[in-house]
């Protein structure tokens, strides 16, 4: 699990262009949107192609990430539980 | 009777060189652009996170123009500021990154953030954001620079009060080229507002 976070967390910056930002900023409960680490509607989007791309993961409903990305921690948990690769 | 209109200022950014108003005041030696553009973000003192999120066009368009409209000392809340861009290449080179995302029917993942810049005006948008511009905004592609036209449609929109003031020029990114040349018309300044003139400064990249 803890493997997992980091790999999430360096996902995270990697693809969604955050510069400035490194894995050991992002603590495992820190908020992804809002006042946590800022992220927006096309991040949104952008954190449900990886789901799929990456853990075999598709949303059927969009709305679904508003709680599987609350944080690093969440989203681990999720994708241990469902991930088919 | 018809304002008499001026080129106020104008920078350009080409060849890992940027000039405002003729003058050089950043160059890197990098040979890519990705590296270019991160250096002179972080000398001109930038200031914007979401500017990496931004494609390469964007990031051309917005760094230019930015380096004009924070010396204007704009206000916080609205600008009467109208936007006449154009290039050669449109979002050619985001539009080449979208492909690759989708030609694999096996694998197929277009990526919503490259996805939102294939289109060439989306960094008009993103300069529109960060200086609170609510005027007027155009983007033309054009096969070469074409000074008349610009120089027509801005003289149209001032003429006409539909803004204060025009950031007009051209920028234009394909491949590993890169060309970037606006300048702001309004009342103020020394250098007439002609076709010849805006063609004497594009030259001076």
């Amino acid at each position: 699990m803890s493997e997992l976070k980091e790999e999430l967390k360096g996902k995270i910056i990697e693809q969604l262009n955050l510069e400035d930002v490194a894995v050991a900023d992002i603590a495992d409960d820190d908020a992804l949107f809002g006042d946590g680490l800022g992220l927006d509607s096309i991040d949104a989007l952008e954190l449900i192609v990886m789901l799929d791309k990456d853990y075999g993961i598709r949303l059927s409903d969009p709305k679904e990430g508003r709680k599987i990305f609350e944080s690093v921690q969440v989203m681990a948990d999720y994708i241990e539980e469902h991930r088919t690769k | 009777m018809n304002k008499e209109l001026h080129i106020e200022s104008w920078c350009s950014i080409k060849n890992g060189t940027v000039r405002l108003n003729g003058e050089v005041i950043f160059t890197d030696d990098s040979d890519d652009f990705k590296t270019f553009i991160r250096s002179a973000y972080s000398f001109l003192e930038t200031d914007y996170s979401k500017f990496f999120k931004m494609d390469n066009l964007s990031k051309l368009a917005f760094l230019t123009a930015d380096i004009l409209l924070k010396r204007e000392n704009l206000n916080t809340e609205e600008n009467d500021i109208a936007l006449v861009f154009s290039n050669r290449a449109s979002s050619l080179d985001t539009d080449r990154k979208h492909q690759t995302t989708i030609e694999n029917k096996e694998a197929y993942y277009p990526s919503p953030a490259v996805f939102v810049y294939t289109l060439p005006n989306i960094c008009l948008g993103e300069i529109s954001i960060r200086h609170k511009l609510y005027s007027e905004n155009s983007f033309f592609i054009f096969a070469k620079f074409n000074a008349t036209n610009l120089h027509q449609y801005a003289e149209s929109l001032l003429q006409s009060g539909k803004g204060e003031k025009v950031l007009s020029g051209w920028v234009d990114f394909d491949g590993a080229d890169y060309e970037a040349f606006l300048y702001l018309v309004g009342e103020e300044g020394k250098i007439e507002h002609t076709p010849e003139e805006i063609n004497r400064l594009y030259t001076i990249l």
